[in-house]
């Protein structure tokens, strides 16, 4: 393709088309005498780009992060091991982009790989239908109960108070508009107490955050019954780690399961990039947010394949698209595919054990301190909360010296929840 | 192609009226206009619905269309054939390709439709 510049010529011709004599003129009528700034920036002089990567250097070295300090900090962001072949993988120049590509078909390899993506998060979560991902587990849940509230045409949305406290903002920020939310609150095990007991003929969903922010596993089989008796839809929050030991969420009769796939293989980096993991049953699947890949054969009969029924998408219902959404996380769903892919089977088991029992077994030396217990009954998958003799900002603050971040503040979020 | 007998929308809808029932579909020209039909949602039983405004929409290969109640009314059957055979809606939109039946609520309101000469003059048809 060719790029053509503005010519001298193409740039004077438009200049006096609109009568003005130079750029700044026009850009002074536009923009206005006051706004524009006269005085030059004050950013220092030029530096040469070794001197400024140093100096970047050493302000980036102010940070703490989990290459220098052993981290138990978990709540939504989880700092596990990635094996090497991962990063080799999706480096490659074929696979590094972060969007699907706008003229997808030409893309065999990246859409075989999202293909990939989708058939592993369908096998791990139990449901037969799975999106191309989205841009992280919260926004994908306000995708999942707007699809809910959409399908039912009911307003009342059922949120648990142990759903991860950004998720539930990210929710209302999104379909705060079209829906009306009731909290449940979680009692002494950590677990939501008597969810049920709300759910009515007015209810669009019932989510289930199960690990809960706490860590807590909630008893979804107890609460889906009454669920779908009222004709309402059952979404399921999951950690696709625990899904190598939890029943999948499809088993356990979630019509929408959603999850943050950053455990799969995506480092830390500051909030992002993160994977939000959407799979439903197939009856909803011509109501499901985002893009979908499908196997097809082409002309000569070969396997193929292509982005497949995109009227729900914008760029042909418009308006009436089931989302927003017109891409999705490619380079991180290609993370976690390349993860569960090194796993396997066998591996996602042995990981979700491991995880499991090294957290038992924290929790079991941590609460044989005096003092120290856990703070919720019920039984927890990797992370888990307790109750300390001193306010838990201090205590984190003290092991920080000695090279760990212990923690999170349960207090942030949970006014009360300071020790 | 454009049937007697039928009132017609200037939104090419048809409905045929059966007592105080109209059933309705799409026209001939609708039809062949979008293409291969790929998929109905069908409304809910029971749903009542507007003289204009939205009954159900219906996707062909690469378009979305809604199609309005040329009547108001509860919906009282669905063709639930088209759910798996939608492409009947393009072989026979006339007859086994009819969408739903509408028990009306105002059966005047047939006054507001198209004949079948109207209807042929809007799409350019003699």
């Amino acid at each position: 393709m060719k790029y053509t510049p503005h010519t001298e010529k193409d740039i004077e011709g438009m200049l006096s088309a609109l009568g003005f004599a130079s750029i700044d003129e026009l850009i002074e009528a536009a923009v206005g005498k006051t706004a524009l700034a006269r005085h030059s920036l004050s950013i220092g002089k030029a530096i040469s780009e070794d001197e400024l990567v140093r100096q970047l250097q050493d302000i980036a070295s102010l940070n703490i992060t989990v290459e220098d300090f052993t981290s138990f900090l978990g709540a939504g962001a989880y700092d596990h091991f990635i094996p090497a072949a991962l990063d080799a993988i999706i480096s490659r120049p074929e696979f590094y982009s972060a969007y699907t590509p706008y003229q997808p078909e030409v893309s065999q390899g990246t859409l075989t790989a999202i293909f990939e993506y989708q058939s592993l998060v369908s096998s791990l979560v139990g449901l037969d239908t799975c999106n191309a991902s989205m841009y992280d587990g919260a926004s994908a849940l306000a995708e999942a109960v707007h699809l809910a509230v959409r399908k039912t045409h009911r307003r009342k949305v059922i949120i648990p108070r142990s759903l991860h406290p950004l998720w539930d903002k990210t929710v209302r920020t999104y379909i705060g508009g079209i829906a009306d939310f009731v909290v449940v609150d979680f009692d002494s095990t950590g677990r939501m107490h008597n969810p049920a007991s709300l759910v009515d003929d007015k209810t669009a969903c019932v989510v289930v955050a199960s690990p809960n922010f706490f860590g807590v596993i909630e008893n979804i089989a107890l609460l889906e019954p009454a669920v779908h008796l009222s004709g309402a839809l059952l979404i399921s929050v999951f950690n696709p780690i625990s899904l190598g030991l939890l029943k999948p969420p499809g088993e356990l009769g979630a019509d929408i399961a959603v999850g943050e796939g950053q455990p799969l293989g995506i480092p830390l980096g500051f909030g992002g990039p993160y994977l939000g993991i959407f799979a439903a049953r197939r009856e909803f699947i011509r109501s499901m947010p985002g893009r979908i890949v499908a196997e097809t054969v082409d002309a000569d009969g070969k396997r193929g394949f292509v982005m497949t029924l995109q009227t729900r998408e914008q760029h042909i219902r418009r308006a009436r698209a089931t989302s927003n959404i017109c891409t999705n996380e490619g380079l991180a769903a290609l993370a976690a595919t390349v993860f569960m892919t090194l796993m396997g089977k066998t591996g996602m088991k042995k990981l979700a054990e491991l995880n499991i029992q090294k957290a038992h077994y924290l929790a079991e030396r941590l609460t044989s301190l005096e003092g120290v217990s856990l703070r919720f009954s019920a039984p927890f998958f990797n992370e888990f909360a307790i109750s300390l003799p001193a306010s838990a900002s201090s205590v984190i603050e003290r092991l920080k010296d000695k090279g760990f971040i212990a923690g999170f503040v349960l207090g942030r979020f949970y006014p009360g929840e300071d020790t | 192609m454009v049937k007697e007998g039928l009132f017609y929308t200037k939104d090419h809808e048809w409905a045929r009226c059966e007592g105080d029932i109209a059933v309705v579909g799409i026209t001939d020209y609708a039809q062949g206009e979008m293409g291969d039909i790929v998929f109905i949602e069908l409304c809910e039983i029971g749903t009542s619905v507007e003289q204009g405004k939205l009954l159900c929409t219906i996707e062909a290969v690469k378009a979305v269309s809604d199609v309005f109640a040329p009547v108001s009314g509860e919906v009282v059957e669905v063709n639930s054939e088209l759910g798996s055979a939608p492409e009947t809606i393009n072989h026979d939109p006339y007859g086994a390709g009819w969408i739903a039946k509408i028990k009306m609520s105002n059966p005047d309101e047939t006054k507001n439709l198209l004949s079948a000469a109207e209807y042929k003059q809007l799409i350019g048809e003699e």
